[in-house]
Order: C-alpha cells, then structure tokens, then sequence
C-alpha cells in the first residue's frame, strides 16, 4: 500500500462517539423463522469486530440491520450514537422517515458479498456517485477524491473501466473506495471475500487489513481465519440468531470456551484453505 | 376504374398541404402520445410495486379497462361518449401562438392513457429485472427511493425497456388512424378526404400505406441504433455528442455526455 488510504478521504470523522455501534436485545423474524434471538453488540472507535458462525446462524442479518437494510422486530440499535431505523414516541419504536435513514447512512459504509457496483458506471463514476448526488460534493472535489482512492488501492489506470471490464478482486477493491468515498465512521463488510476466486482474496483482504491499521471501525462478516486472526480486535461467534462467544482472537482460536465454537473452529479450518 | 399511375406518384411524391398536415398530426400525436404514455406508464409500475394495497388496485383496474377494451371503444368513449354524458367535454384551448382542438386533445389522451396501459407492464418488468443488490448499494449510500430510481435502477432498466417501448412506438404509428373516427385529420382521415374527392380509392390508400410503412422502418433503424447504443456498458463506450445522442446519454447516466 503506497500511502494511507484514510488521508485520500481526509482521514478519519473526527465527530464519530466513543461507541459506534450499540445494538440491544435485537430480535428478526422473517416470517416464522427467527433469525435473530436477542442479539447484543457494542463495538468501539476503532475496533474491528469479526462475525463468524454457519450459514443460517443470522451473521448476515446482524450486520444487514445495522444500516437498516433490514428492519427489526424487537430491541434496539444506535449507530453513531442515534437509534438507526427508528425513532422513539412515547416509548415505542417507529420506523423513522426515509430521509433520516437514508442521511444515517451515509455515515455508514457497506461492502457486499457480490460487490454491487453500478454496471452502468465505470470505476470512477462508481466512487463519485454518491459525494455529489448525495453529498453534494463539487464534482472537482469528488473526482480528485476518486482519483486519490483509486491510486491508493492500485487501480488507476482503471479508472474508465466498467465493472464487467474489471476481474471479482478489483470490483470489490472499487467497491471498498465507493464506501470509503462518502468519509463513514463505521465500515460494514458482509462476506467480501465469498464471491472471489481464491488467487484474488488477497488483494481485497490486503486493503481491509489497511483499512483496520488506520483505525477504520468495521464489523466484518468473514469466514477467513487467517485474515481475523491477523486483524480483529474481537471475535464474535453467532450460532442459531445468539451470540454465544465473544472474545479476543488470541483467546477465541486458541482456547474457545464454547463447545459449538470448538466444532465450528475445528470444521472451518480443516475445510479452508489457508485464508 | 384502372390503376392510374400518374396520379398514383403524384400523391406519394408531391403531397398536398392537406395530407402533409396529416403527417404532421400522425407524427406529434405519435411522439406525444408516447412520451405522455410513457410517463403515466412510469407512475404506475412504481405504484404498482409500492407497498400501498389501495394504489395498487386501482393500479390494476386501470390496467385491466385499457387492456381489455378497444382502443377505438376508448378513443370515441372519451371524446363523444363523456360529452354525450354531459361528464366532460373537451373544449379547443387556445395555448398564445396555436389552437389545440378538443379531439386532438381528446385523442392524445385517449392514445396515452391506452400506451400508460401497456408500458406499466413493460417499465415495471424493467424494473424488476434490475439486481436487488442495486437498490441495496445505492440505499448504503444514503440514496433515497428516488434519487436511486432515477440514478441507479432506471438507467439499468432502460435497457430492458427500450425494445418493447420501440415495438409500441411502431404500433402507435399505426393506431392514430384510430383518431380519425372523432374528425383528427391525420394522415387516414386526410386520406379519406382526398378520396371522397377524387374516388381514387386504390392508389390512395396505397399511398397512405406506403406512407404508413416509410415511418415505422425509419423508426426501425433508429431503434435498431438506441438498442445498440444502450448494449452491455464495457462493451459499447457512450461517445455520442449532440442534442439526441446527449438525451439518450442522459437516459442512461443520469449525466449529460461530456460533463465528466
């Protein structure tokens, strides 16, 4: 990595609280299904927390609830210190309005399993949409942005290029800077690795690793061992829509204290590759 | 009455201001009809797939009527029918420097209505065609429902709707010959005048369908070019300059060409 990726958005918010995240009890149903079963998190300025758990166990629900993209049945979830989604009247929660949610969550950045970039923008178009549609951002100012994300994750001379001109590993790379681009205090990443082919795992994992260095508060959904193992700062393991351990990855890989995180630690990395 | 060859190329060759009048009216009541189609088509597939139970029923009546009846049931309905009625009557509009006609008026709203019909159908299949995880993308990034429609998920749309819209322009070509039955003097109806004057019934209309097919393959291959322009992005570059290409540029970013 050439330079800090952080100083091409001018570093980090500096108005980001103490605790981004604080979710409470959190309950989720799709239909009869409960996905979600009381689900507490807080996660700190700076902390990079690491989602692990079966497919099913309601990893990806969790970090979809943060910015809204799914609604909740019951609990609570402040991100930024404001509830996100909702708002309180006399003790109940309603949905807030689509404008209040949509400003949250441009303080909230998300990167998808199967990357999302807009197929009818080219790279650059992909990272400046939001600064100057949302943001309002002079298109100068929003382009010189672009430029600087895109030289810091090695993609300059792609610039003009579409998505579908560009491999899995550079969509999501683009997508990383697309976030990136609106200055979030919280960086979501749902399975970014899923959808790639192994040989370009690495070079999106390389700029989250980046991302955590410079103090990025993120909330990661990952089955990449070796990856958390390196960059987490806590592990949190969700089996059937609970949390059931959380700890530090020092302490979660080497000595789990549940018995269903044994099992999975021991499935997971017997299966994976070296991740 | 034999085929009368001179009079034949003289009405397909010098047409008389009558017919030419009557091209002009097929042509604007075509694009405008359309467009107003379009628009309407538009609404209703986003309020078809809204979340409000009551806008989509009425959503799909509205759909059901225009589908299931007769567009000339509809044209007379609207202009003679809701007069007779005494419901409503539409009255010429003098708009400063043109008079708009009550049937035309009539006529462009029953086309419109008609088209809103079918491009529902067609808009809200484009939309759906569009990936989920687009409209997720551009919500993360703090878009409201419109700012993302009208930047992200319609631009991909388009390229599913432009075929279809392309097949219905080319039948509303046709279908304003329908107008003629409430005195619309576009091309059938000018026709129909040049006829009860000169009794030339086979080379007139022989002309008018001539007429009829030069349009609707003209607009074949400038469909034919908006369908390539709005191919696979990566594959065809959008370089196109000028007032047109800029429109469909627009259509397609959101942006005008050259603004980057």
């Amino acid at each position: 990595m050439a330079a800090p990726l952080l100083s091409a958005i001018g570093g980090l918010p500096a108005d980001a609280p103490e605790r981004v995240v604080e979710a409470a009890d959190v309950h989720k149903s799709f239909g009869p299904l409960e996905v979600l079963k009381g689900v507490s998190l807080t996660v700190r300025r700076g902390e990079v927390v690491v989602v692990v758990g079966a497919s099913g166990s309601g990893k990806t629900t969790l970090i979809r609830c943060l910015n809204h993209l799914e609604k909740i049945d019951k609990g609570r979830i402040l991100v930024n210190g404001h509830l996100i989604g909702y708002r309180e009247r006399a003790g109940r929660l309603i949905e807030d309005r689509e404008r209040n949610i949509a400003r949250q969550r441009q303080e909230i950045g998300m990167v998808f399993q199967r990357f999302n970039l807009f197929p009818h923008l080219t790279a650059i178009g992909n990272i400046i949409e939001a600064p100057i549609h949302v943001r309002g951002q002079p298109r100068a100012e929003a382009v010189a942005t672009a430029r600087a994300l895109l030289a810091r994750i090695g993609l300059s001379e792609k610039e003009n290029a579409y998505p579908a001109q560009l491999s899995g590993g550079q969509q999501q790379r683009v997508a990383i800077a697309r976030a990136l681009a609106m200055r979030p205090a919280l960086m979501l990443f749902d399975e970014p690795t899923s959808a790639l082919d192994p040989e370009m795992i690495g070079e999106v994992l390389e700029v989250m690793k980046e991302l955590a260095r410079e103090g990025m508060t993120m909330v990661i959904v990952s089955h990449e061992m070796g990856f958390a193992r390196e960059v987490a700062d806590r592990m949190v393991m969700m089996h059937d829509g609970r949390i059931i351990e959380e700890a530090p990855p020092a302490q979660f890989f080497s000595a789990p204290s549940h018995e269903r995180t044994r099992a999975f630690l021991a499935r997971i990395i017997s299966h994976a590759p070296a991740g | 009455m034999a085929f009368d060859w001179g009079f034949f190329w003289h009405y397909l060759l010098e047409p008389s201001s009558v017919y030419l009048h009557g091209l002009w009216l097929t042509l604007s009541l075509s694009v405008i009809s359309q467009s107003l189609g379009t628009l309407i088509g538009l609404f209703a597939a986003l309020g078809k797939l809204s979340r409000f139970r009551i806008l989509q029923l009425v959503i799909n009546f509205y759909v059901w009527v225009m589908r299931g009846t007769p567009l000339l049931v509809q044209i007379v309905f609207i202009y003679t029918g809701l007069a007779a009625g005494n419901i409503f009557r539409f009255e010429d509009i003098d708009i400063g420097f043109v008079v708009i006609p009550g049937n035309i008026q009539a006529a462009i709203v029953a086309l419109s209505l008609n088209e809103g019909a079918y491009m529902s159908e067609i808009i809200r299949a484009g939309i759906a065609s569009v990936d989920i995880g687009q409209t997720e993308a551009a919500k993360s990034l703090g878009m409201t429902y419109w700012k993302l429609m009208r930047r992200i998920v319609l631009p991909q749309a388009a390229r599913v709707i432009l075929p279809p819209l392309g097949n219905d322009f080319n039948g509303m070509l046709k279908n304003t010959t329908l107008v003629s039955v409430i005195g619309v003097p576009e091309l059938l109806l000018a026709t129909e005048m040049i006829t009860s004057a000169t009794f030339r019934v086979f080379e007139l209309y022989l002309v008018v369908a001539l007429y009829y097919l030069t349009l609707t393959t003209l607009w074949g291959i400038v469909q034919r070019w908006i369908e390539r322009r709005f191919g696979e992005p990566g594959q065809t570059k959008p370089t196109g300059n000028g007032v047109v290409a800029g429109a469909f540029s627009w259509l397609r970013t959101g942006r005008l060409a050259g603004g980057r």
